[in-house]
């Protein structure tokens, strides 16, 4: 993992001192709340319904279990026992009270981690593969680029003020786990054909109310000219992205309307330029950071046999497991969805626990997914079972890692101020409705959102569900054929909306036609891709 | 009826404006009619709370309802979670929320 040096330390502590002058200035009426809203948004603090929000960054997902331990830590002491862990990799606090969020920040930066650029329009947060480092399919672990990149995006003066915030995503491997060109920039780090490791860039991809799948704009850029070429899209972004209207000031509204080879044409020009002013850092800087990102101490000849007597254990380890490039090994993920439960919801004692067993048996490392559940990513297979025990006598054993109670959810009207509708309730009454038949549906991705900025990423869902106001009821669009993978595409509105139970009997329905009609090993979204929506249409409304 | 709503500023909680000042339950809400604006004005001004605004509302047998389902909501609270409501020991208490 990373590790802070004195310069990332400093930057951290400085900015904790800033804000608890600008808190202490706020508390006294120095600072009225206009002028103290950009502030508090800078350092990730939001209003939302019921109380200050908390967003705190997770950079590309990963965690030593001191962090993981230290945001168990902030929950107990200054929310109420619980985080949310969201659809970028963060967490999430919803009952922070303004006089304790100074001291917060300074806990987050005692083990090197804050809230900066987790609001605002910047670069946010850059996530990545929750797999990195340890997947048997990638080519290298990308976190020393999205490292190197968040680096650079820091504080970056020139992108602190960009027309809408902007987010990236760096993955290293075919199967994109990490809805790359869902991004404004998704990145996806391969070989050419000499053999060498460089960049693809994909831009101006984007969910929200108007969703675009990012087009590649550059099929290789070399290591050492990756930051260059990163500010080049900036930079062309920067200066025609609308600042007029916050509903076209996304990248992918830009690439769009100028079109893909007029904005890369641009960005190549901007590139030349930059490639003239030195900008790129040494070499030397990402083999620094790289080896923060080697390999730990991975025992060698470990069998890779696992005693599945146990049936519970062998669903898990069906479910819940991915194959790890080490032998011996393997990746196990933590779902964050237990029956009726509260997507990405974990309790203070359950963060310490994995915290626990992350240093016990994962290297001292976890990852957080978009997904929204954890990830032990270096577990010894001889101590899996163990490691299993341990999770189920913490209710976190749930086997259903990709099936239709593994619902990614957005907080929706019971926590966020933009929500039109309530996204939690609907996702417990799904997973309860279909407990039964997760694993004859198989591998399914289910994802609400609460509104149309689809933090829910409900465009990418097999099944995707839109919450709306509806005349000042809460109202349920139903969509279907959305992808996040390797296959992205974006889902299709199947008609008129349904009420809270209407919306649960609809994905039943929708469930129904594809068990119908499924040919051989076909998943839901195959079956949909080969009948189209007309017999799905004829079963919900005809 | 109207009535006003804001944040607390030191805790960020949802308060409700009572006549005389600022209360955590909406049954305490009072009708401000067209007072909303200079009310807002005063206390904002005041740091007594911020982000006011004036929403519209109901007076039931039950007590004083927000009319819009957002409001409801942020008036007692998730409704996913009865026991972070205001009030946790009252199982019907979500019963007019949705």
């Amino acid at each position: 993992m990373y590790k802070y040096d004195n310069y990332d330390q400093q930057m951290v502590d400085t900015r904790v001192e800033e804000f608890r002058d600008q808190v202490r200035r706020r508390l006294t009426g120095e600072l009225s709340e206009e002028q103290f809203r950009p502030l508090r948004l800078q350092n990730g603090l939001y209003l939302q319904l019921h109380a200050y929000m908390l967003r705190v960054a997770v950079p590309y997902g990963t965690l030593s279990s001191a962090q993981m331990r230290m945001l168990g830590d902030i929950a107990d002491k200054y929310d109420r026992g619980y985080g949310h862990f969201t659809t970028r990799q963060n967490i999430q606090y919803n009952w922070i009270k303004l006089e304790e969020t100074p001291q917060i920040l300074a806990d987050l930066a005692s083990v090197e981690m804050h809230a900066i650029q987790t609001s605002g329009n910047c670069i946010r947060n850059i996530s990545s593969d929750q797999y990195a480092g340890a997947a048997a399919d990638e080519l290298i672990d990308p976190r020393p680029y999205a490292e190197l990149l968040r680096q650079w995006s820091s504080f970056h003066p020139e992108f602190l003020t960009l027309p809408r915030k902007f987010k990236i995503a760096v993955i290293a491997s075919d199967t994109d786990r990490a809805a790359m060109r869902l991004h404004d920039i998704g990145i996806q780090m391969v070989r050419n054909d000499a053999g060498e490791i460089g960049a693809r860039f994909y831009v101006g991809g984007g969910m929200g109310r108007t969703p675009m799948i990012g087009p590649m704009v550059r099929e290789f850029v070399p290591l050492d000219q990756l930051i260059t070429y990163s500010e080049a899209c900036l930079r062309v972004y920067n200066r025609y992205g609308r600042r007029d209207n916050k509903y076209k000031a996304r990248i992918k509204i830009l690439v769009h309307e100028l079109g893909k080879d007029e904005y890369t044409r641009q960005v190549e020009e901007e590139f030349q330029h930059l490639l003239s002013q030195g900008i790129e850092p040494p070499i030397a800087e990402l083999e620094r950071i790289k080896q923060y990102f080697v390999d730990p101490a991975f025992e060698t000849g470990l069998s890779d046999e696992l005693d599945l007597s146990d049936p519970d254990f062998r669903l898990w380890v069906e479910r819940n497991t991915e194959a790890h490039k080490q032998a011996g090994y393997v990746i196990a993920t933590v779902s964050l969805k237990p029956v009726g439960g509260i997507p990405g919801d974990a309790t203070a004692d359950q963060i310490r626990l994995m915290a626990d067993l992350a240093r016990d048996y994962s290297f001292d490392e976890l990852r957080v997914t978009h997904a929204q559940n954890i990830v032990f990513p270096h577990v010894k297979k001889a101590d899996l079972y163990t490691l299993w025990q341990k999770l189920d006598a913490a209710e976190l054993s749930t086997a259903n890692l990709d099936t239709i109670g593994d619902i990614i959810a957005c907080p929706g009207l019971d926590y966020c101020s933009l929500a039109n509708a309530r996204s939690i309730p609907i996702a417990q009454k799904i997973s309860e409705r279909f407990v039964a038949k997760q694993e004859e549906i198989g591998e399914m991705k289910l994802k609400i959102s609460g509104c149309i900025n689809a933090c829910g990423h409900h465009h990418a869902g097999h099944i995707g569900i839109l919450g709306v106001d509806r005349k000042g009821k809460e109202n349920y669009q139903l969509l279907l054929g959305g992808s996040e993978g390797a296959d992205t595409s974006l889902g299709q509105i199947t008609g008129p909306g349904f009420d809270e139970d209407g919306i649960v009997d609809a994905v039943e329905k929708a469930t129904e036609v594809y068990l119908a009609k499924r040919e051989g090993d076909e998943r839901f979204l195959d079956t949909y891709r080969r009948i189209g929506m007309a017999p799905f249409k004829e079963a919900l409304y005809g | 009826m109207k009535i006003l709503t804001g944040n607390d500023l030191k805790s960020g909680a949802v308060v409700w404006w009572d006549g005389q000042g600022w209360s955590l339950h909406v049954d305490d809400a009072i009708d401000v009619a067209d007072q909303g604006a200079q009310l807002i004005a005063r206390e904002e001004g005041a740091q007594n709370v911020f982000a006011a605004y004036v929403v519209d509302g109901e007076k039931t047998a039950e007590g004083v309802r927000p009319a819009h389902i957002k409001e409801r909501i942020r008036a007692l609270g998730p409704t996913v979670r009865p026991d972070l409501t205001l009030k946790p020991a009252d199982p019907a208490a979500l019963n007019w929320v949705i």
